[in-house]
């Protein structure tokens, strides 16, 4: 983010990615204008319990999609599915045209899609400025017998440090340079991991709740870093169960509830939606849907039953 | 009570060549725990390996260099053939494979089909392999005296051998001292922390892994050599308990550093042998026996490893800040 017109690039390229979703369907699965993910039948089951039945799905080019939905709706699931840290039961998904289907989580990572956690996974017992180093690409030392001749990797290493210097003094981090990671607050670590996250100038981000635990000074300055990598022409992509969060700063939402993807839109249309409504509050809002034991067999039918009313009245409707 | 003959004694220890071997393998061990966090219970497994291929090659006529060669890439091998399987896994499958496989090793140099090559449990002689190592050595025949340390110039138990290991003790430090210090060394310190966060950055941890438990394995087959040079192949001094004290030695002078393992097993084999000396001076027959006095010394290291752990467990050279981070 600059710091002299930053409103106006912002809102500019707030507005681009707007009219580009303009025309996109309100339904879950629409196609969007310029996908940078595109997923197919991608499923995962757990025993018999299916966490993740995702139809078809695809995330826009250089905006930032919320991944919403309560708890259990199989958000994070869908997550390490997309990110190689979890095996599908089926399915296929594409990152920038290539399949990423059975690819190792390092090397989805290394093609420019790379995470962060939900428990957030900061190196305590590294120094901050090495947690930054290790995020860095094509460092030449990283190989056993280069590693032997530091003549070979320092210049590389000069480079990655600056780079690492000039994150962490954007995300108020540099006064904690050579502290332990360990000994940061929780909203630090957060931070942390985002900035280590984009050492290797990733072309799409995926955050696994980074407002969890964060508290409301930090959310702020959260938000607006996740803003401005929009800005910078980074997709993102994040997963919160807090609807309010997500309606100040992304593009596209999308609702997932037990598995399934049942709205997509932008964040003011896709609040009034009626599925949304359930999902949330519903018939059931005293009921946790994330709830294991409340998924007895009769609950299930009963659900499927209404999930199965809902849907015929939905197509009705649109027919 | 002789003390000057148990200062010696112990003094002796300090440069032993068992010292210098058993230093050699907890730096291939720091190189699993230390910088990696690998829990490799077989260390032994790679001593006694190294020790098997350096001492049937030689046997079988090859020189000391190939017999070298062998025995570290017997390491290597069982280095892979352990880490496929259980590197993907949690460590404690790694624990459980290794100590069961160091075992497999033993009982298998030892079973009796094998008699012609490994002699079974009554191993190799060491009159048998010692002769391309002794040869090398640039200093003839004879004894030299030093001060009162009086050790044969080549043969055996000789300063030959204690140069030679503790050079190739100090080039271990060397080459640790540089990888911990590189960004090879940074991946492995992540892994040791959180690995899924350093395969989220896009670094092959399966890979690092099977590197670290290779290059360790490694080093400690070149210790096991060092161990059966002044002594004999014997398979059943080469089990689980040697892995135990190599643990020990390891903690004791503080993982992830550089020269721990090196003042670890010094301060173990120092200690022991003033233990051992001092009671077998001082302890009467009628209260404990020579071989009793030799258990009891056993007995005092794992009652000292104990209090180790509970009271310094980051070793004599270990950072405390370190391990004091809380990790959440």
């Amino acid at each position: 983010m600059s710091a002299d017109q930053p409103t106006t690039t912002i809102a500019s390229r707030r507005a681009e990615v707007a009219a580009a979703l303009a025309d996109v369907a309100r339904t879950p699965g629409a196609a969007k204008p310029d996908p940078i993910v595109v997923a197919d039948h991608v499923t995962r089951h757990f025993g018999g319990m299916t966490a993740v039945d995702v139809d078809h799905l695809e995330v826009q080019r250089g905006a930032i999609t919320a991944l919403i939905g309560p708890n259990g709706a199989g958000k994070t699931t869908l997550f390490n599915l997309l990110t190689g840290f979890d095996r599908p039961s089926t399915g296929e998904w594409t990152f920038e045209g290539r399949s990423l289907h059975g690819v190792a989580a390092a090397r989805v990572a290394r093609s420019g899609m790379v995470r962060t956690f939900q428990l957030t996974k900061a190196l305590s017992r590294m120094t901050v400025i090495e947690n930054m180093r290790l995020g860095a690409p094509d460092q030449p030392g990283e190989r056993l017998v280069t590693a032997l001749v530091p003549a070979m990797w320092r210049p590389r290493e000069k480079a990655i440090t600056e780079q690492a210097e000039e994150l962490l003094e954007r995300f108020k981090l540099d006064t904690k340079r050579d502290d332990f990671a360990g000994s940061l607050s929780g909203g630090q670590r957060k931070l942390l991991e985002m900035a280590r996250a984009l050492m290797s100038s990733p072309k799409m981000l995926m955050l696994d709740e980074p407002m969890a635990g964060v508290n409301p000074a930090l959310t702020q300055s959260l938000l607006g870093h996740i803003e401005s990598l929009r800005d910078e022409g980074t997709t993102v992509l994040f997963v919160e169960h807090d609807m309010h969060m997500v309606r100040h700063i992304s593009d596209w939402v999308v609702v997932m509830a037990e598995g399934r993807i049942v709205a997509e839109g932008p964040p003011e249309s896709v609040m009034q939606d009626q599925a949304v409504v359930d999902a949330y509050l519903g018939k059931h809002h005293d009921t946790d849907l994330g709830d294991d034991s409340l998924l007895s067999d009769e609950v299930t039918e009963q659900l499927e039953a209404e999930v199965r009313a809902e849907e015929d009245t939905r197509t009705e409707e649109t027919r | 009570m002789d003390w000057n003959n148990i200062l010696t004694n112990v003094a002796g220890e300090f440069f032993a060549p068992t010292t210098a071997a058993y230093a050699l393998a907890a730096i291939g061990l720091n190189i699993h725990f230390g910088l990696t966090g690998l829990i490799n219970m077989g260390q032994a497994g790679f001593m006694l390996l190294g020790a098997y291929g350096f001492a049937i090659s030689t046997i079988a006529g090859w020189p000391l260099w190939a017999a070298m060669l062998v025995a570290v890439a017997c390491a290597a091998v069982f280095g892979l053939i352990l880490g496929i399987p259980t590197l993907k896994l949690r460590g404690d499958y790694l624990a459980i494979v290794t100590i069961a496989a160091a075992e497999i090793v033993r009982l298998i140099g030892r079973s009796t089909a094998l008699t012609e090559l490994t002699g079974a449990s009554s191993g190799l002689r060491g009159n048998d392999y010692k002769h391309t190592f002794q040869d090398s050595s640039p200093f003839g025949d004879g004894n030299f005296q030093l001060g009162p340390f009086d050790y044969s110039m080549s043969a055996s138990n000789s300063w030959w051998v204690r140069i030679v290991g503790w050079t190739v003790v100090g080039l271990a430090c060397l080459l640790v001292w540089l990888l911990i210090r590189s960004p090879w060394g940074r991946v492995l310190k992540g892994i040791r922390e959180d690995e899924d966060a350093v395969r989220s950055l896009g670094k092959n941890v399966y890979s690092y892994k099977m590197q670290a438990l290779i290059l360790g394995g490694c080093i400690g087959a070149l210790a096991g050599i060092l161990y059966v040079l002044p002594r004999a192949v014997q398979p059943d001094s080469m089990g689980r308990p040697m892995t135990f004290f190599v643990w020990t030695i390891l903690l004791l002078g503080g993982a992830a550093t550089v020269f721990g393992p090196v003042l670890g097993s010094i301060i173990f084999w120092a200690s022991l042998m003033l233990i051992k000396s001092v009671m077998r001076a001082g302890v009467p027959d009628s209260i404990m026996r020579t071989e009793q006095i030799e258990q009891f010394g056993w007995i005092v290291v794992g009652v000292t490893l104990m209090l180790l752990i509970i009271f310094r467990p980051q070793g004599i050279l270990g950072d405390k800040k370190e391990l004091a981070i809380d990790v959440r």
